[in-house]
Order: structure tokens, then sequence, then C-alpha cells
């Protein structure tokens, strides 16, 4: 085992080794716990940045492989199997990132009952590190488990209000998704028959078989509602916004942040490039039903007068512009939503971090309580200013690019060829409307929260407790997740390289699936960027019929 | 002597060992108990030798196993019994079974201040004729064997004689029992009427051991060369009428939950996990045995059985506020899933040895959980056990936080919540089952499990979060302060515990032979 892989297995296995030393040990030890918390949340952030920036962009295939064929299950091919990708990498980097800044707003807090707090967000993070690695289907399934419980507990225990309920309702509906893409995981499984039960093997197997349009449609349609329901897919949405109003802060990041990104990284990865016929039949619907993410969960976002209720939906709001990316079904599509996942989970977790700054000053979350923060707290302004504009898609952050290639493959799916515009660009039209949605959200309670008149409840607390900038405590979590949030934004290459490859390798049999199974094809690449060479090939394919004739 | 001897090696009862000495211990401790003093000393001693009794015989057993005796299937006793590597882990199954519910009667019989040595005797005595019941493979020693079963189990649920509900639980399980009892016989009969009548059907052919007519060899005869005929089908639905009984299958699932509710605690776990488990056994033996020619007759009558109970179980272990009726009712989900997969095994005709090692490993994972959480529930110092809630739970992760994590994973496990053994004896079943394309039945499934997250995860709660607000003033009594000589009950629940975890990671050789 290299450097490499052993930071891979260590980022999985280090928070998880340092969750249970703290169950066991360091319960009643606050600052042995803190230390113990910064290795756990340090090592996998700074591994992912290592493996991140040493992954080759024009590797195709997995790299840092760690392979261990005897858990038990052979017979279903299931092995340990971990890895990164291109697609993987960037994502990797980024639970470490939004992790390591979550656990320090844990660490800062008061909370009670902070060694217990810190191990159980210990064993989530090893979850999300451990789901990106995962090359092998149930252990990927399975790390994504592992953050249920802590979940569960975290709300219960440290949550707002109603979390009793909410913890209950939140753990039945994901378990609910959950088992849905179970069922398809394990419906691909026996279908198949792949020697191992992972990407790269099911990839193989579906070459060299393939699967019927029907059984391709059927799995897709269950691999789509039931990742469709953790990732908040509209209308089966309504457990994130609250739960993630009542869930304590750092289980907010995390939660929106990296968390939910499994459904779409599901998707992304293995249920469109594996059941290319499924996923083209599905598309239009998925399209509607993001276009009911942006529009309708939009339009509840705009009535929130909870800073962190607004938040959620928001959140919920965006996740439709990563479905608007897998429902054009195209390479670009699918490389857009990957961008757009990072940057979003960073994006939503700095808007998390920031409410729970604001919250820590004012007392209250209720924005018509707050106003004119801006010149008492200019730093504490300029970070939820940068939050926000990453959050509409200003450019200068990594969401512009994500959502702009969405808008670019929305650009071809309307296309048909002859380069006019079709019925299709209603999509486009509609799905734009949410950028205008998202900035009156944004602006609004910007302008609600730091600017204006400062509100007669603020006023009585403010008597009560001074109100501070930003300490640099408090700054270096902010910095930690808007770093690499501008890194994407002013340099996307840095990323889009590495996914573009990967991507465009899995995606072969996608794109060529409108000859393949008769369906309405997807719209390849270059006929959004190279028209004119697209239209020059086709006269030239008509003057040579016209030759022939 | 020498007669003796040709006797003995012509039966093979050598072959039963393990049974004859649990039987032998079993009379060994009533003995013992009609001897000893009547002080509590003699109780003790009784108790603390049934335990050892059990692990020294459980350990010997599998040391005999997996060292010394490693052939497969032979038949003994003329065919009626048959042994081999199943009976040998169902052997396993329940000396493991029997050891923990000594090991919490213990504590019982103590706080209750009742006899040691009659429930040690029947708890014993129960388990060799359940080791009996699923190696048989004839009808005759199938009844004897569940008679036995059942003629111990009614004492032992109505053993508490301080509580009128454990009496009446007792009333009610003998009225119910005799009546499956009398309808499996019923249909042994049935069966034997028109088997015994070689006229009756064309093809005789005598089985290895001349013409038995209650032999499962012959009766797979009978059955696959008349699949239509009606006495025959009657006989057949009877028969596993009686055994849907056993396993709480609904529309034979109304006893559970009073019966469970009344009993002993060690003996609602005995009920939950030894009885259904012979259930199931039995249930794999017959369908893949002698009723196999029925496969297509009995599939949709156990299909639409399964989904029945998965759905009543869970809907109505939900609205339980007593925490035994809910773990009855629960119980009466899981025996439907394990249904599902014994459907699977029908349907896997060729291939089945995949779905029955699905039934086996579930039915460990369960047994594992199951004491867990009965275990940790027999800790508490409730005057009555039948009164537990979940808001007695509200104390348990303070005082005693290792029987608080144990139970967490109990609860994980039984829910089916990765990374616990629950969740990879679901996978695999769901992976039979879509394999057997048992759609509707998975959809069931899924229904049930996410139910059963609501029971489940709302015990949970109660065990982590800070207890609900309430509106009197009286405070919930909590039953944790004085635990005082739990003996040891505190390692069977890390043991079963741990193994609930290891097994949902690693499976290592039990997996590899699914």
């Amino acid at each position: 085992m290299d450097t490499f892989q052993t930071l891979l297995l260590g980022s999985v296995l280090v928070p998880s080794i340092a969750s249970l030393g703290i169950l066991f040990f360091l319960l009643n030890d606050k600052q042995m716990a803190k230390k113990v918390a910064y290795l756990a949340f340090g090592f996998p952030c700074i591994a992912g940045i290592i493996l991140f920036f040493n992954f080759d962009p024009n590797h195709t295939g997995y790299a840092y492989e760690i392979l261990y064929d005897r858990m038990g299950l052979q017979s279903l091919g299931i092995t340990f199997h971990l890895g990164l990708n291109g697609v993987s990498a960037p994502l990797f980097a980024m639970a470490g990132f939004v992790g390591l800044a979550a656990a320090l707003v844990a660490i800062q807090s008061d909370t009670d009952r902070l060694p217990l707090y810190l191990s159980m967000l210990a064993f989530m993070q090893s979850g999300l590190m451990g789901l990106f690695a995962s090359i092998d289907l149930l252990f990927y399934y399975l790390f994504h488990e592992f953050a249920l419980i802590p979940t569960f507990l975290m709300i219960g225990l440290w949550g707002g209000r109603d979390r009793r309920t909410i913890a209950l309702e939140i753990t039945i509906y994901l378990t609910l998704g959950a088992l849905i893409s179970l069922g398809g995981l394990v419906a691909l499984n026996v279908m198949l028959d792949a020697p191992k039960f992972d990407f790269p093997s099911l990839s193989a197997a579906i070459l060299a078989d393939g699967l019927g349009i029907e059984t391709q449609k059927k799995i897709f349609g269950l691999l789509l509602f039931g990742f469709g329901i953790l990732v908040a897919l509209f209308p089966f949405h309504s457990w994130a916004p609250r739960g993630y109003e009542a869930a304590p802060t750092s289980v907010s990041m995390l939660h929106a942040g990296v968390l939910k990104k499994f459904g779409l990284y599901g998707l992304v990865q293995l249920a469109l490039p594996l059941l290319p016929a499924g996923g083209l039949s599905w598309g239009p619907y998925i399209l509607w039903l993001a276009l009911g993410n942006i529009l309708i969960v939009g339009a509840i976002t705009v009535a929130q007068n909870n800073l962190k209720s607004m938040i959620g939906n928001g959140s919920v709001m965006h996740m439709g512009y990563c479905f608007l990316g897998l429902g054009v079904c195209s390479s670009l599509g699918a490389s857009a939503t990957i961008m757009l996942m990072c940057a979003h989970g960073l994006s939503v977790s700095l808007m998390f971090l920031v409410a729970n700054n604001i919250n820590q000053r004012t007392n209250t979350l209720e924005m018509n309580e707050m106003g004119g923060l801006a010149a008492k707290t200019p730093l504490l302004a300029c970070f939820f200013a940068a939050a926000t504009f990453a959050t509409i898609g200003l450019p200068g952050f990594g969401n512009f690019w994500g959502e702009f290639a969405i808008f670019l493959s929305l650009g071809g799916y309307g296309l048909d060829g002859s380069g006019e515009i079709t019925e299709k660009h209603l999509f486009l039209v509609l799905a734009a409307l949410g950028i205008i949605i998202s900035a009156i959200f944004g602006l609004r309670a910007m302008a609600r929260i730091f600017f204006g008149e400062q509100s007669e409840e603020l006023s009585a607390h403010e008597k009560k407790s001074k109100i501070n900038d930003l300490s640099l405590a408090e700054t270096i979590p902010a910095v930690l997740i808007l770093l690499p949030l501008m890194f994407i934004g002013l340099w996307p290459k840095g990323i889009s390289e590495g996914i573009d490859t990967s991507i465009t390798k899995r995606y072969e049999l996608l794109e060529k699936g409108g000859s393949n199974y008769g369906l309405p094809s997807c719209c390849p690449v270059d006929q959004v960027f190279k028209k004119d060479v697209n239209n020059q090939s086709q006269s030239d394919a008509k003057n040579v019929e016209e030759g022939n004739q | 002597m020498e007669e003796l001897i040709g006797f003995s090696q012509e039966n093979l009862w050598t072959e039963i060992w393990p049974e004859l000495t649990l039987a032998m211990g079993a009379i060994l401790i009533l003995l013992l108990d009609l001897f000893l003093s009547k002080e509590k000393k003699g109780n003790n001693i009784c108790g603390t030798l049934a335990v050892f009794f059990q692990l020294c015989l459980l350990v010997y057993h599998l040391f005999d196993y997996l060292l010394i005796n490693h052939t497969f299937d032979r038949s003994s006793f003329s065919g009626m019994l048959r042994h081999g590597f199943q009976g040998d882990l169902i052997r396993t199954f329940f000396l493991l079974s029997s050891l923990c519910v000594s090991i919490l009667g213990n504590r019982f019989l103590q706080m209750q201040k009742l006899r040691f040595g009659e429930f040690h005797h029947l708890t014993m005595l129960a388990t060799a004729g359940l080791m009996l019941l699923c190696q048989s493979s004839n009808f005759i020693v199938l009844f004897v064997a569940l008679e036995t079963v059942a003629l111990a189990f009614y004492p032992l649920v109505a053993y508490n004689r301080n509580s009128t509900k454990s009496l009446e639980a007792g009333i009610k399980y003998l009225v119910f029992g005799a009546l499956s009892s009398a309808l499996l016989l019923l249909g042994i009969v049935l069966i034997y009427g028109v088997g015994a009548n070689p006229s009756a059907w064309s093809a005789v052919s005598p089985g290895p051991y001349g013409m038995d007519f209650l032999s499962f060899d012959y009766v797979a005869l009978l059955l696959e060369a008349n699949q239509g005929h009606l006495l025959l089908r009657a006989g057949v639905v009877l028969v596993l009428s009686g055994i849907a009984f056993k396993v709480g299958a609904a529309p034979f699932q109304i006893w559970v939950a009073d019966v469970y509710h009344g009993s002993p605690m060690p003996i609602t776990a005995f009920l939950a996990v030894s009885s259904k488990a012979a259930g199931f056994f039995l249930l794999l033996n017959l369908v893949n045995g002698p009723f196999e020619g029925m496969s297509e007759f009995l599939l949709p009558l156990i299909g639409f059985v399964a989904t029945f109970t998965i759905l009543f179980g869970n809907l109505a272990a939900c609205a339980q506020a007593k925490l035994k009726r809910m773990l009855g009712l629960s119980g009466v989900a899981h025996a439907g899933y394990l249904l599902v997969a014994v459907m699977a095994s029908m349907h896997l005709a060729g291939d089945s040895d995949r779905a029955v090692w699905v039934v086996y490993f579930y039915l460990y994972i369960y047994l594992f959980a199951s004491f867990v959480v009965f275990g940790v529930m027999s800790l508490a110092n409730l005057s009555d056990d039948s009164t537990h809630e979940t808001e007695h739970y509200a104390g348990l992760l303070k005082e005693h936080p290792w029987a608080a994590i144990s139970l967490l994973v109990g609860i994980a496990s039984l829910a089916g919540i990765p990374p616990f053994g629950g969740f990879i004896a679901k996978l695999m079943l769901f992976n039979v089952a879509f394999e057997a394309k048992l759609y509707v039945s998975l959809v069931a499934m899924v229904v049930g499990v996410v139910i059963s997250i609501y029971y489940y995860f709302g015990w949970i709660r109660e065990i982590c979060f800070e207890p609900k607000l309430r509106f009197d003033d009286a405070p919930p009594e909590n039953p944790w302060s004085k635990l005082g000589n739990i003996g040891f009950i505190k390692w069977t629940v890390l043991i079963c515990a741990l193994v609930s975890f290891v097994l949902g990671l690693w499976q290592g050789p039990f997996g590899d032979a699914f």
C-alpha cells in the first residue's frame, strides 16, 4: 500500500476510530476530545486535498485502489473496494473541507456533552468520506447509512424546536428513500450478475450483455425515486427544510452540504451511464420535477421569515438545478451537475455556518427581528454576502460554472440538429427564472439582516449582550469553505478536467443511447459548442447523398 | 450387554446424543431440586448448574461438530430422523437460545421469588424437543416432538403464579396451542388417510425403509403424484396452518400479543426466538421436502399470508404502548419477512440452498438481536414485567451506558439498519426475493421496514433523548437504580450485541455459504 492509498483508507478509518475512542474513553475529558476531533477531521481534509491535487485529470479509471475481497458476501460480488476517479475526487475533497469546517463550528460552540457530539459527528464524517471513496456499491450505500443513526441522535439530542418529532420523521423518510434505492441496487446486482458489485464491473457487464429497455426503465425508476427522496426531489422534499431547521448547525452543514449529494452521485455515476434507456425515457419527467424544485420550492423560500428555514428551502431549490443537469441526459449535463454539487455543498454549508454566527449574535433566527447588523459586524456581513452571491450563482464562485453549464446543456436539449429554437427550450426559460428567485430571497435576506433600521428586539438584546464581529477562530471555518468555493469559481478547469475525462468515458453508452434504443437522442456536447461544424458536416453529408444520387 | 450395544448401533442412538444429554440434564436438575434444601441456596445451585450444563453442552457440541463429526446427511431410527449440516446448525441455534433463556431466567426467578428447578427442567426439555422436531423426517416424530415442546411451554408461559397476566396468558396459549395441534393432527390424518390406501394412487414405490405411510419420502411421492387431490390439499393446508400458529403468521397471529405480554420475560424471549425458529426450520423441511409437489398450489397461499403478516405485524406494533406486546407484533412482522425467504426457497427449487441459508442467517441474527433486547429488558427492576413501556427507558443511558448502547445495537439490528447484522440479513433476503421474482412481497417488505422504523426508533428516542414533557407531577418510576445481582446477563447482552455488530460488517464464513 503506497502513501496515497494509506491516505485514502486513513481518511475513512481515522474519523471512525476517533469516534469510538472518544465514545469509550474521553466522554468526560473535553479538552482531549477536542484534540482528537482536530485529528479526526483534519486528517480527511488534508488527505482530500493531497489526493485531489495528485490525481491525474487524464486518468479515466480509478486511482489509489484498495481491494479486500474477503468481507463475507463474495457470492453477491461484494468486496471492500476504495478508490477515486475524476468525479469522486473533487467531491471527496469537498467533503473533507465541509467536515473540518463543521467540526470547527462544533468545537467552538459551548454545546453540552461536547465529547459525545464530536464522537457522533466524527462517525458521520467517516461515512461521508467513505461514501465518495467507495467503488463497491454496497459499501457506498452502507457508508451513507452510517450517517443515519448519528443524524437521528444528534437532531434529537441537540436540535431545535420539535426535535423529537422531526428526528423520527426524517429517519422514516430517509429510510424509505434508502430502501427504494437499495431495491434498485439489488435489482442491478441480480439482473446483471457481474463478478463484482462495483461501478466498473457493472459497466463492463452492461456493455457485454445489456438490459432490455423495459427493465432499464423500471430499475431507473427505483433508483430515481429512491435517490430522489434522499436528495429532496420535488415532491419528496418536505423532510429537508424542517430537518435542517431543527438540526444543530454542524449536522445541517454536513447533511445539506455533503450527505445529500449521495443520491445525485449515485444517479450520475451509476443510474445514467448504466441505464441509458431508462435515463432517456425518464428524462422529461425529471426535468418537470426539477422545475417543481426550482419554481415551487423557490417561491416557498421567498416566503420564509426564519433564516435557517430559508437556507434549508433554498438548498432544496438548488437541488432542482442538479436534477435539470441529470434530466438532460448528456455528458455535459452530468458534468455540470457534479460541478454544481461541489460548489453547492460548499456554499450551502457556508450559509448555515454564517446563519449560526448571526444567531449567536442576535439570539434569534427571525429575520424581521434583526436589521442593521452590517455596521457592527462588517466581516460577518462580507461572509454572508459571499455566501449569498455564491448561492445566486454570480461569477467568481463555483456555483456560477455549475449553473452556467447546466443552462448550456439545457440549451442543447432543445436542439434538434437544425439549430432553431424549439418548445423544449421552455425548460431553459423557466429554469432561468430560478436565478431571479434566488436573487430575490438572497438579497432580501441580506437587506433585512444587515441593512436598514435595527429592530427593537435586536436593540433590546444588544443591551443584554454586546454584539461583536467575527473573532479569528470564527473566521477560520468560513475561510476554509470560501477558499475552495472561489478556487472553483476562478479556476474551474481545476476540477472540470478530471470530471470531463471520467464522465466522457462513462457516458459513451448514453451518448449513443438514441440510436441504440430507438429513443429520442440526447444532446452531444458538440451540438452546443460546434454548431457550425455540425451544420457543416450535415451539409457535407447531404452533398455526398446528392452526389450518390 | 451385547444386545444393548447392538440395539444402540442399529438405531444410531449416538446420533442424538445432544438431545439425550440435554434431557438427562433436565431430569438431573429436577432430581437435584427435589433433594436439595428448599432454602435460597438450593435455588442458586440449580440455576447456576443449568447454565453451566448447557454452556458445556453447547461448547462440546460445537467442538464435536467442527472437529470430529463432520459428515453430512445421515438418517437414524429407520428414517425417522435426519441429521446433517442443517441439523447441527439447528441444534446450535436451540442450545444457544436455551442457554440465554436460562441466564435471563435466573434473574427473573430470583426477582419474582419463584422456584428454579422446574423452570430450567422445562426449558431444557422443550429445547431437546425442539431439536428433535426440526430434524424429524416422519410425521409421527414430528407430532410427538411438537407435543413435547408444547407441553413444556404451557406451564412455562404460566410460570409466574403471582401474576394474573401470566396465568391468563397460560390459558390463552393452552387453548390456541391445542387448537393448532388439533389442526396439525387433522392434516396429518388426512394425508395418512389418502396415502395409506395404496389403491388410491398408482405409483407405489416403497422407500428405503419399506412402506412407511407417514415418512416424508413417502408423502413426497404421494403428493407429487396427486397434486390436485382435494383431501391431500386440505391436509397440507391444515398442517401448514398448525405451523403458522407456531410462527405467529397472520391470520393465526391472534394469540401473539396477549401471550407475549403475559408470559415471564425469559419465556417471551424463548417464544420469540426458539418457538418461532422451530416453526421456520420445520416449514423449510416440509415445503422443500414432502410438500414440494404442491409448490404451485402453496405459493400463492403463502405469498398472501406473508404479505398480510408483514403489514399486519408492523401496523399493529405501531399502536402498542406496552413493549412486550410491541415486540411480539414486530416478531410477527419478522415472521412475514422470513416467509418471503421460504417462498424464495420454493421458487428457486434447484438453487434453493441460498434461500434456505438466508432463513438460517436471518434467524441467527434475530436470536442475537432479540437476546440483547430481552436481556436489557429483563434487567429492569419492575414488580410486574408486563408493564414495560418505552418511558421506563429514559434513565437507562445515564445509569448504565453499556446496557443502553447494547440495546441501541439490538434495536437497530432488528430494524435492519446498517452497519448491524439485521441489515445484511435483510439484504440477503431482498436478494433472494428478487431472484425469485417476488415483487409484491418485496414491496410489502419495504413498506413494512419503513413502518417498523416508527416503533423501533420511537423506542430509541426514549432511550437517548430527554424525556417528553409530562403534565402530571408523578415522574415515571426509574427501574434502573438498584439492579442487584444480574449474574451473567451483562456478558450475554454484551456478547450478543458485539456479534450483531461484527456480523453486520464482516460475515466471513457465514457469508461464504450464501
